[in-house]
């Protein structure tokens, strides 16, 4: 890029000019977007230079210690679980052919619609005491209460890496697919002509091809552990966020919270850090020509493909089947209680707000991350990650750190109206839609951001030189060029925000204006009151309503590559 | 051109912000309705909006929120749509006052129906309802009379009997508050010390939990607010729970059951200072008590509110007459001490 720019400045020292300027439109307008997102993660850090008292020296005294020590193996225990699953499944089904592979492409989605608190929820019901399971081992075997035998709980810190595991996981199958399907055919097929086998070829080609996106995938599967209040609360897990939450409303003290909340940021730089320094000398560019010819792929038989079936079934019996069954028969027990009128206008609410922060999210992203590739530079390296920052932070401690900018940007321009014209405008963003869906922006700007870098990365520089050799802008070269090849990464990106915003749950109650119900709220009303039954239908609703997109996107996706769908009805 | 034509663009857009927003003014200060925040589940206090609205013909609208209001009061500020707050515990109420963001209510027929004792000495929070925090205990398995105060759920004989939600919870936090104000901080250390060795499981759940576990043999004993028991006999799985368990008003013989308060504030820029005033007044008469009465299964705080058939059964008991300020003031304190004996650990 450097070496066109300073051969068109050769030519003319008027356009050198002009192209800087269009370049520095672009480099301002993203580092614009990043510092809007950053403004709520830095209204925390502020936060956190207020006293506290002798918060710390009593928590380092107490319960800091196992806060760390439980989110550690939390981390450690999910982030393992993602991988191991994720990975192989998007292995299985996009290199392989069994059979039901065709099936098990978005089965393997289907745990992203639900949110971790309901699955909770649905397998405390199921295997806790009074629950069938537990149940049915004392009829079987005649014990008499929970002294005879031994039962591992539920509620405890190996139910929540389970549980977690199984709906963070499709966030690495995702990626990783769609890493896989982005593979140059040339490079595994000389794989091939070496003699590698699947496993070969996978270590030595596949893998390091696909490492970022499914780096990626368990990043954000992590940062969402790291973030989550709902899932170790109900399960007793005392997280760092559980203490924060305990430090900010229990002991009153909103500085000592956004400490904390701070000090889990440092931990997420350095991973984020770690991750980018594993990989700097590890750029893959991909043919593109490539992708438009079908994948070698490995037909299984016998054993292997019922290995394979049973390794795909696993995630989505226990993921998705298992307490889909339950909240079903919940709902039906329930239903009288639990169905009214106003269901339609919730999972109304619920799909605008989603579809619009996940356009709008999508749009951010894709703009950061172009502009970055534009311009490089150390600026927008950073503006990148500190934009995708936010999705580290509870919910809850996000939110509160958006209304202080918003109602300080609000009562400034009341009081300035008030002074100059006499008009009051009250709160003009604070408690409506608006702030809602900038939270849900800021939030999950990360998987947008990973995704659609992930996908970009892989397109190469010679690409942009030569849209740009043909005259092309900045901004045409995007749209004519990069745009059709990443198709599938946006689609991707856009999915994932969209069942995200679904679910999301502590913005969306504490920013919302009056009246105003989604789905996540509705469910959360019943679920913080124990009242399980009432939850179920409110939470099928949102598996279901979330359902439509994976669905379709699902779809969009397989055909990104499009010769692969002719392929694979082919070996059928 | 262009950006004479952008500039033109600016303009009119700001004069149609500043247009919806002057009527948004208007309509705020105009029509007749109630803006709240509240910290309580939607379902309890729906039916009596519901009844204050078609009484009054005053819309009440509402936000629940349960974490973070008291910052989104602050940041809003003088602009705060919010009129009136609502919350499940004493603490909270003194925490917003504290934070000053409520203010005086000078209101004859609330001082009337609402007790010295359950209101603030300023009238910046009034108690609505209250609660007593109960001990129920297995039928068949706890002989009754064997607990009858607090105190006695530290004793060694109920080893691994006990069940309990979080230790750092408001309602456990004031039930642990009260013990620190009464006995003083030794006393309830050593308390909560015994309470923790006698758990039968890391505390968990919500008070609906515990009195299933007595119901599927996990614990004997727990602690619960008391309006939980008609909540659950009207539920038809959990009624089985319900009736699985006897219940005890402790320390009958010497202070008094701990009594807490949901209750609610007058925010300090209320833009509907009247129509809040009115359901304000609503929810203390006689019509508002008697609701809170049959549906929610609480105690009214008005005298002479006949009870619902479950509250006549359990018969009258002596509350715990401590002043509540008293108790929120050992509130820090009595989180400490919960991380300080590792209650919930």
């Amino acid at each position: 890029m450097t070496a066109y720019l300073s051969a068109s400045a050769a030519v003319d020292p008027s356009l050198k000019l002009q192209r800087i300027t269009r370049l520095n439109r672009w480099t301002i307008g993203a580092v614009l977007a990043a510092i809007l997102v950053f403004l709520p993660i830095g209204a925390v850090v502020f936060l956190s230079f207020g006293e506290s008292g002798d918060i710390w020296p009593h928590l380092l005294r107490t319960a800091l210690p196992e806060y760390v020590g439980t989110t550690l193996w939390l981390l450690l225990g999910v982030g393992l679980s993602v991988f191991l699953t994720g990975v192989t499944t998007a292995w299985l089904v996009t290199m392989c052919r069994f059979p039901g592979r065709r099936v098990f492409e978005w089965l393997l989605l289907l745990p992203l619609a639900i949110p971790a608190y309901v699955m909770a929820y649905a397998y405390t019901d199921l295997l806790e005491y009074a629950g069938p399971v537990q149940t049915a081992l004392r009829a079987l075997f005649g014990w008499q209460s929970a002294r005879d035998y031994f039962f591992p709980p539920v509620r405890s810190l190996g139910g929540a890496i389970m549980f977690m595991g199984l709906v963070l996981y499709p966030y690495v199958y995702l990626l990783a697919r769609s890493a896989f399907l982005e593979q140059s055919v040339n490079v595994l097929e000389v794989s091939r002509v070496l003699g590698k086998g699947p496993w070969q070829t996978f270590r030595s080609i596949s893998f390091p091809a696909a490492r970022p996106a499914i780096v990626v995938g368990v990043s954000l599967a992590l940062m969402e552990t790291l973030n989550d209040y709902g899932t170790v609360d109900f399960f007793a897990v005392y997280t760092m966020t559980a203490g924060l939450i305990d430090v900010w409303l229990g002991m009153g003290s909103l500085t000592g919270g956004a400490q904390i909340a701070t000090s889990m940021l440092v931990f997420v730089i350095l991973l984020i850090a770690l991750e980018r320094i594993s990989r700097r000398h590890q750029r893959v560019y991909q043919q593109t020509s490539s992708r438009f010819r079908p994948l070698p792929v490995y037909p299984l038989s016998g054993w292997r493909s019922a290995v394979a079936i049973g390794l795909c079934a696993l995630p989505v019996v226990a993921g998705f089947i298992v307490p889909i069954s339950v909240l079903g028969h919940l709902s039906v027990v329930y239903f009288d209680r639990s169905w009214t009128s106003e269901f339609k206008m919730y999972a109304f609410n619920s799909l605008a707000l989603s579809a619009g922060a996940a356009l709008m999210t999508l749009m951010a992203a894709l703009f950061i991350v172009y502009a970055r590739r534009l311009k490089g530079g150390r600026v927008l390296g950073v503006a990148t990650r500190i934009a995708s920052l936010g999705y580290a932070v509870p919910g809850a401690v996000l939110a509160v750190g958006i209304l202080i900018p918003f109602a300080a940007f609000d009562n400034a321009l009341d009081a300035f109206l008030r002074k100059t014209l006499g008009v009051s405008t009250g709160l003009l963003l604070s408690g409506t839609v608006a702030a809602v869906m900038f939270a849900y922006m800021v939030r999950f700007l990360a998987v947008a951001v990973g995704q659609v870098d992930s996908s970009l990365e892989k397109v190469s520089p010679s690409m942009d030189m030569a849209a740009r050799t043909l005259g092309f802008r900045a901004g045409a070269t995007l749209v004519r060029y990069h745009l059709p090849l990443i198709k599938g990464g946006l689609f991707t990106a856009a999915m994932v925000v969209f069942v995200d915003c679904m679910k999301e749950l502590p913005a969306t109650l504490l920013l919302r204006p009056f009246n105003f119900e989604t789905l996540a709220t509705y469910v959360y009303r019943f679920a913080s009151d124990e009242m399980l039954g009432e939850a179920a239908l409110g939470s099928l609703t949102i598996v279901a309503v979330g359902l439509l997109p994976v669905l379709f996107l699902s779809r969009m996706i397989s055909r990104s590559r499009q010769l692969n769908v002719v392929s694979s009805v082919g070996d059928q | 051109m262009g950006t004479g034509c952008r500039r033109s663009r600016f303009v009119s857009g700001s004069l149609i912000a500043l247009f919806l927003a002057f009527i948004n003014g208007r309509a705020w200060s105009e029509s007749a309705e109630v803006n709240v925040y509240s910290y309580r589940n939607p379902q309890l206090l729906e039916p009596l909006f519901n009844a204050f609205t078609s009484e009054t013909g005053i819309q009440v609208n509402s936000v629940f929120i349960s974490k973070g209001m008291l910052e989104r009061l602050q940041s809003e500020a003088e602009n705060s749509p919010a009129d009136l707050i609502f919350t499940a515990d004493i603490g909270r109420l003194t925490d917003i006052k504290a934070a000053g963001l409520t203010q005086s209510v000078d209101s004859a027929s609330i001082r009337a129906n609402v007790p010295e004792q359950f209101r603030d000495p300023q009238d910046h929070w009034f108690g609505l309802t209250s609660r007593a925090r109960i001990i129920v205990t297995a039928k068949g398995v706890v002989p009754p009379g064997a607990i009858a105060r607090y105190e006695d759920l530290a004793d060694p004989k109920w080893r691994g009997a006990i069940c309990t939600r979080s230790g750092k919870h408001p309602y456990m936090t004031a039930l642990i508050a009260s013990v620190i104000a009464h006995d003083g901080s030794d006393a309830a250390r050593q308390w909560l010390i015994g309470v923790k060795k006698n758990l039968s499981r890391k505390p968990q759940g919500n008070d609906r939990a515990q009195v299933k576990a007595i119901s599927q043999g996990e614990c004997d004993i727990a602690i619960i607010n008391h309006y939980y028991m008609a909540l659950m006999l009207a539920d038809p799985e959990q009624a089985v729970w319900a009736n699985s368990v006897d219940v005890v008003f402790p320390n009958q013989s010497d202070r008094g059951t701990h009594m807490n308060v949901s209750g609610m504030a007058l925010t300090r820029h209320a833009p509907n200072k009247a129509a809040a005033l009115q359901l304000m007044e609503f929810l203390a008469s006689e019509r508002g008590q008697k609701m809170y009465v049959d549906d929610n299964g609480e105690y009214p705080l008005k005298p002479g509110i006949p009870w619902n058939a479950l509250q006549t059964s359990w018969g009258t008991f002596k509350q715990d007459d401590i002043s509540l300020t008293a108790v929120a003031a050992q509130r820090a304190a009595a989180i400490r001490l919960a991380d300080e004996v590792r209650y919930d650990n």
